[in-house]
């Protein structure tokens, strides 16, 4: 690791952790309905939309209803996009493509976006419109997006809650989601992206005619306005097929800081403001440190590997791990984006994984695994992560023989259950359809560009991002076949049902309970020792279950690759 | 549950007009008004015909001009139309084989430290517009001698040309490809 490397991280971090309490706080305000320097131009939109769709935001909803109304919604639009790409060819500004998405990429692509995976088995400048670009793709990366912060407020609030089942309204926070959080951000973004170079316009792709005489056609479009949602909403699907590494998406590498601090700004936010409706901000800010050490780990592990790339005779030293990626974001900047989008739920990405040293895709594919929950995606990271703290508790609580509590509550049998079943969804969701790939025709046929323990890799990443809803893909998996088309899309949506019901419907029985007194007996949550056993939990739990797999996939590699990785102790 | 789905309908429509409509239109008017050329995808004419984008990368292979890093878009290289990687894994033959093939056709003299990683492997996007100052230094002495310039000369375009690091942390120093060749034919017109 070099040292500017560390200057980097760190002053990412830095800044990262300055926006904390102020968008914190922020958000806690929005949900709870007290007043903001938006709300004279916002409150009149918001009854305006309330009144079309007929919606009382005032009208509290329990678990079940707030989880039926988060599916029925989802669905709505999964439906909705799945029209919009059969018939895009009908619709104007669709001169650049062939015609319309098949059924079975229309039904994954549309699964994909309303679960807000964004997993892209198509490349957009051929595959999509504009029309489906913006009225499609874009308006699911507001819709999903705002849906996962409204569940994760929903979650926190049940948590906060005492005596009551009711958990908010599911229209109205997911209209303040977009409205006063998604909106506002994504406008001072564009603005910024357009002043970087990043296109925005309606007309055509134009044919330019080359230095050396050589036509080249210059793919264009409505892109500003569609990155800065994809990235502030923790989508990540790309305008292009190159995604965040095209220089119209990302044409500098302060464009691609600002979309690393998009993805990682709100969900890191919601541990403060966890800490403020729960009214204990210590814990808020233990939980950031949790996420923090987490991720500078993965950065710290990432960097290291990626600097030891393969010594290719006769190439300099200095970077020798360039292919599959871009000569302005170098390595580092490319280690913080793999990191940022692999935690934070988000498919974007500046250099191809793919081609990355296999321990260092590993640190990507392992973020996933272990559920995305340093910052994670929005509004999911932090479920993610109280419900892996949960998992802590109950097992600290064994540990010293008391009663396991947390926030004053009681985790009885139907608690625990309920964790059990958020803990063991990935690994079912996950090892099962890799399994089944690897021994299937239909499944190997997917391995057009890598095989062997890389092409193991490549298939369970892909089963690891789908579930993971992050969306990100070894791209030399050809993931456009019906089989991979339908298995991803099963395993989004139990990545996105099987996690979000589970923990609604504990966020629901938590509030229901009376708070008990804290007693010298309580175990504390909010104590560097707790964040210890916490990582522990987290890493042990990821570990037994997924390292026999890593060790196949990217280990073997690493392994085997043993004499062209030789530990080369000459400075790169 | 009848009523959930009237609800999701209608607040789609009504978060339509918003998000893609009002959204777009506002970031579209301000683009064109305030940055149209960059809003237009930062194109560059010369004699009146477009001759590129700033931002996205194009093939060179003569000798006067210098070249850009190897791509994966397209059969050709640099085709707008398919962006992408080769994404060939780390530990890949046909990778290590395609490498050593460029290393052995490397055109130029290999400097000292070994040729740039950059002139050898492909970019993420295919359509990278950059090459590392280093690179485009290990051209130099062929762009300047087909071009008919002293090199010293070529040396200080290139040095005009390299971009340096966000606030001296972000990214890495680079140069870009067409701008560098097109500053090569304006001050050496190619007969």
């Amino acid at each position: 690791m070099k040292g500017l490397d560390f200057v980097r991280f760190a002053v990412f971090m830095g800044v990262l952790t300055m926006l904390v309490k102020p968008v914190g706080a922020y958000l806690a305000r929005v949900f709870g309905r007290e007043r903001t320097w938006l709300d004279p131009i916002l409150l009149p939109v918001e009854r305006a939309v309330h009144r079309i769709a007929a919606s009382d935001p005032e009208d509290e909803m329990e678990w079940g209803r707030y989880a039926t109304a988060f599916v029925v919604f989802t669905a709505a639009g999964t439906l909705l996009l799945y029209g919009l790409l059969r018939v895009q060819r009908l619709l104007p500004w669709s001169g650049h493509v062939t015609g319309a998405v098949a059924p079975d990429l229309a039904m994954n692509t549309a699964i994909s976006f309303a679960t807000t995976t964004t997993w892209q088995a198509y490349a957009g400048e051929t595959a999509m419109s504009y029309v489906s670009q913006l009225a499609g793709l874009m308006l699911q990366n507001f819709l999903a997006g705002a849906a996962g912060l409204a569940v994760g407020i929903a979650f926190i609030r049940g948590l906060a809650r005492e005596q009551s089942k009711k958990l908010g309204n599911f229209w109205g926070d997911l209209i303040r989601s977009i409205l006063w959080v998604l909106l506002p951000a994504a406008l001072i973004l564009s603005v910024i992206l357009l002043a970087c170079g990043v296109p925005m316009t309606f007309s055509p792709y134009v044919t330019a005619h080359g230095v050396e005489g050589g036509a080249q056609t210059i793919p264009r479009g409505p892109i500003a306005a569609f990155e800065s949602i994809k990235n502030l909403g923790t989508n990540g699907g790309g305008f292009f097929n190159a995604n965040g590494a095209h220089p119209f998406e990302s044409p500098t590498p302060f464009t691609n800081l600002l979309y690393m601090l998009a993805i990682a700004v709100i969900p890191a936010a919601l541990t403060y403001t966890f800490g403020s409706l729960t009214g204990r901000r210590k814990q808020g800010w233990v939980l950031y440190a949790v996420m923090a050490a987490l991720f500078v780990a993965g950065l710290i592990a990432c960097d290291v590997f990626e600097r030891r790339g393969p010594p290719l005779p006769g190439v300099a030293h200095a970077a020798a791990a360039m292919e599959g990626k871009e000569v302005r974001f170098g390595i580092a900047d490319s280690v913080l984006t793999a990191v940022t989008t692999s935690n934070g739920a988000t498919g974007s990405y500046a250099a191809m994984v793919d081609s990355m040293t296999p321990l260092g895709g590993a640190v990507v594919l392992i973020n996933m695994l272990l559920g995305e929950i340093a910052f994670g995606g929005l509004g999911t990271g932090v479920i993610g992560l109280i419900m892996a703290l949960l998992l802590a508790v109950f097992i600290g609580g064994l540990m010293v023989g008391r009663t396991p509590e947390f926030l004053g509550q009681h985790l009885g049998p139907r608690e625990t259950k309920l964790i059990v079943l958020y803990t063991i969804a990935g690994p079912a969701a996950v090892l099962i359809p890799s399994a089944i790939a690897v021994v299937t025709r239909a499944g190997l046929a997917g391995l057009a560009t890598n095989g062997g323990a890389h092409g193991l890799t490549e298939i369970l990443f892909a089963f690891a991002s789908s579930f993971a809803n992050n969306g990100q893909n070894m791209a030399g998996l050809n993931a456009n076949t019906p089989f991979y088309n339908v298995a991803t899309a099963v395993v989004m949506m139990a990545g996105r049902f099987g996690l979000m019901i589970p923990a609604l419907a504990l966020a629901g029985s938590f509030g229901y309970q009376t708070k008990r007194p804290h007693t010298a007996g309580t175990l504390e949550t909010d104590t560097p020792l707790f964040a210890m056993l916490l990582l522990g939990v987290v890493m042990l739990t990821g570990a037994l279950t997924y390292l026999p797999a890593l060790c196949l996939g990217p280990v073997h590699e690493q392994l085997s690759a043993g004499a062209q990785y030789h530990v080369d102790e000459t400075p790169r | 549950m009848v009523e959930h789905i009237k609800i999701s309908l209608r607040i789609t429509v009504a978060l339509l007009v918003i998000t893609c409509g009002f959204y777009p239109a506002l970031v579209w008017a301000i683009g064109q008004v305030a940055f149209r050329h960059q809003a237009n995808g930062s194109l560059i004419e010369r004699n009146g015909k477009v001759v590129g984008s700033e931002l996205i990368g194009q093939n060179f292979a003569g000798s006067r001009y210098f070249h850009p890093r190897p791509s994966a878009a397209g059969n050709d290289g640099y085709d707008g139309t398919a962006s992408g990687g080769s994404n060939l894994g780390p530990t890949s033959k046909k990778l290590l084989d395609t490498i050593n093939g460029l290393v052995t056709k490397y055109p130029d003299t290999k400097p000292v430290g070994g040729i740039p990683a950059d002139a050898v492997t492909a970019s993420a996007s295919g359509l990278d517009p950059h090459i590392s100052p280093e690179n485009a230094m290990s051209q130099s002495a062929r762009v300047a001698n087909a071009a008919g310039l002293p090199l010293t000369q070529v040396e200080s375009m290139i040095h005009s040309r390299t971009e340096g690091r966000f606030v001296g942390i972000y990214g890495e120093p680079r140069v870009n490809v067409l701008l560098l060749n097109l500053d090569i034919d304006k001050i050496a017109p190619k007969k």
